[in-house]
């Protein structure tokens, strides 16, 4: 079972790899935000699956105020640029 | 597996702190500022310290998010083009870097057993916080406990913060309601969502305020947890929506009060005969007493925290609007 | 046990491949909006998927509430977050493929 886990936590972190490149190199600003937004949510299933890797349930509760802070963030940004400073 | 892990994410950590260099646009930068924290907050993960990580999450990555958006919506996006010439603070910065890694020599080798760190105090707590306070999360222990009068020193430094932001940003209510697009109007779905989850939210800050003796969390990540939930609401339904919520006036009351509840606990602990802040006395069994103070205490910091976090984001928020809407 | 144990593997490894689909489909895909819906499709089932999996491997406690809270958590914010991002995007005047290739045509 550590095998399939380790496996797990490794492809994710390829994922997180992949989404970085995007939110760094985007064309446009909106697959910056996609791409931030899914590094988040990915990094919410790393830290869970990292959590049973090592046998440390106690990262749950971590997992979850990354969910949330993921969203609020998300929510922060949007909110930018609908209202505040919107794209010409 | 650690190692390896580690290696990933701290190449992941220096790809993004150069990119960052590199990009001149701001909004850009404060986004991959954003991975940068989640990503230093997977590497506390792990080093295995959790609740270093759970502050780097919801402060760096959360907070610290809105408070720089806030301040682009008042400065501008773009970076401006640099006129000086380069050389002179490319020797500073090479003469800086190469001082500090000729300091690094004399440090002791990284993770040795007979380092100072892991001789001097720390044996003592790990031999005797379970049998002087008897709480299972050691690192509140240390925080709440035996280094108390630290720990009211970092919250008398949250309110000062509060303060200095609010000398120079005031709160503006008065015209407030006639900014016209306050607030995801039109986003009906987030208005729905939001309304099912902030209850949740604020749930989730009372279990890592109240849980924070048995598990990662205490009262600064409470703190904090309680105010993204408040900034989530006024981010969705409008910021003058919150301040009829939570007035500033109520938080300027409530930031001094945490502070003055964890300073009291010393106080009281002195008019029973002890030091400053020494729990043993507010209690008949010692054990008991250190429970009832650092519950206490951890109660007065995430009032603080959560004020002026608050207080921050609204003096933030407020500013940015007054320019939206003139 | 060792029946829950296949079946938590497989469910792990089969969101990961998910996972992986839709990182992928950020990149391989034409527009931004086939790229919203790549990403946002391809993640929910993945996080259904891992999280169930890791549901799985615990004693039925309260790490498996805390994983239950987790994917009802992500359940209703991913969409959500997908669909405002989306739906900024066309206020802000992004346009899909064909939309552009009209526009083009027209003037």
């Amino acid at each position: 079972m550590i095998g399939v886990l380790a496996t797990v936590c490794i492809a994710i972190l390829v994922v997180m790899g992949l989404a970085l490149a995007r939110a760094c190199y985007a064309d446009t600003v909106y697959d910056r935000i996609l791409g931030v937004n899914m590094f988040g949510t990915k990094t919410v299933l790393f830290i869970a699956a990292v959590g049973f890797l090592m046998g440390r349930p106690d990262f749950l509760d971590i997992a979850i105020v990354y969910a949330l802070i993921n969203f609020i963030g998300m929510i922060a940004v949007l909110r930018f640029f609908e209202y505040i400073a919107p794209i010409e | 597996m650690a190692v390896l892990i580690d290696l990933v994410l701290l190449s992941m950590l220096a790809l993004t702190a150069l990119r960052i260099i590199f990009l001149k646009d701001l909004f850009a930068v404060v986004m991959l500022f954003g991975i940068y924290s989640f990503l230093s907050a997977l590497i506390f993960i792990n080093l295995d310290a959790v609740d270093v990580a759970f502050t780097e999450a919801a402060v760096g990555a959360g907070i610290s998010t809105v408070l720089m958006l806030s301040t682009l919506a008042l400065t501008g996006r773009k970076e401006k083009e640099s006129k000086h010439s380069s050389i002179l603070p490319f020797l500073v910065v090479t003469v800086t870097g190469a001082a500090l890694i000729y300091g690094t020599i004399d440090m002791p080798p990284f993770g040795d057993a007979n380092n100072p760190i892991h001789q001097h105090v720390a044996p003592r707590y790990i031999e005797q916080s379970p049998v002087e306070v008897g709480l299972p999360n050691m690192v509140t222990s240390v925080l709440a406990s035996y280094r108390g009068f630290d720990t009211l020193g970092e919250t008398v430094v949250v309110f000062a913060a509060m303060i200095g932001v609010l000398t120079l940003l005031s709160v503006r209510r008065k015209e407030d309601d006639e900014a016209p697009d306050s607030g995801l109007k039109s986003h009906r779905v987030l208005h729905v969502v939001a309304k099912i989850i902030i209850p949740f939210v604020i749930l989730f800050a009372l279990y890592v305020q109240f849980h924070g003796d048995y598990g990662p969390g205490g009262g600064f990540q409470a703190g904090v947890i309680a105010a993204a939930a408040i900034i989530l609401y006024a981010l969705v339904f409008g910021l003058p929506m919150a301040l009829r919520v939570i007035s500033p006036k109520f938080l300027q009351i409530l930031a001094p009060l945490g502070v003055l509840l964890y300073a009291s606990v010393g106080i009281y602990s002195m008019f029973m005969g002890g030091n400053f802040l020494d729990y043993n006395k507010l209690a008949h069994d010692p054990v008991h007493g250190q429970h009832y103070g650092i519950i206490i205490i951890e109660l007065g910091v995430g009032i603080t925290v959560f004020a002026v976090m608050l207080s921050i984001f609204y003096a933030f928020a407020s500013q940015a609007e007054r320019r939206n809407v003139s | 046990m060792f029946f829950l144990d296949i079946l938590s593997g497989v469910l792990l490894l089969v969101g990961v491949f998910f996972g992986f689909t839709g990182a992928l489909g950020l990149f391989r895909f034409p527009d931004f909006f086939t790229r919203v819906h790549a990403a946002s499709v391809t993640e929910s089932i993945a996080s259904i998927l891992i999280l169930t999996g890791l549901m799985l491997q615990t004693q039925f406690d309260l790490n498996t509430a805390k994983l239950i809270f987790i994917l009802l958590f992500l359940m209703i914010t991913s969409p959500t977050a997908s669909h405002a991002l989306a739906k900024s995007a066309r206020h802000g005047g992004l346009l899909s493929i064909p939309e552009s290739k009209k526009k083009k045509e027209n003037s």
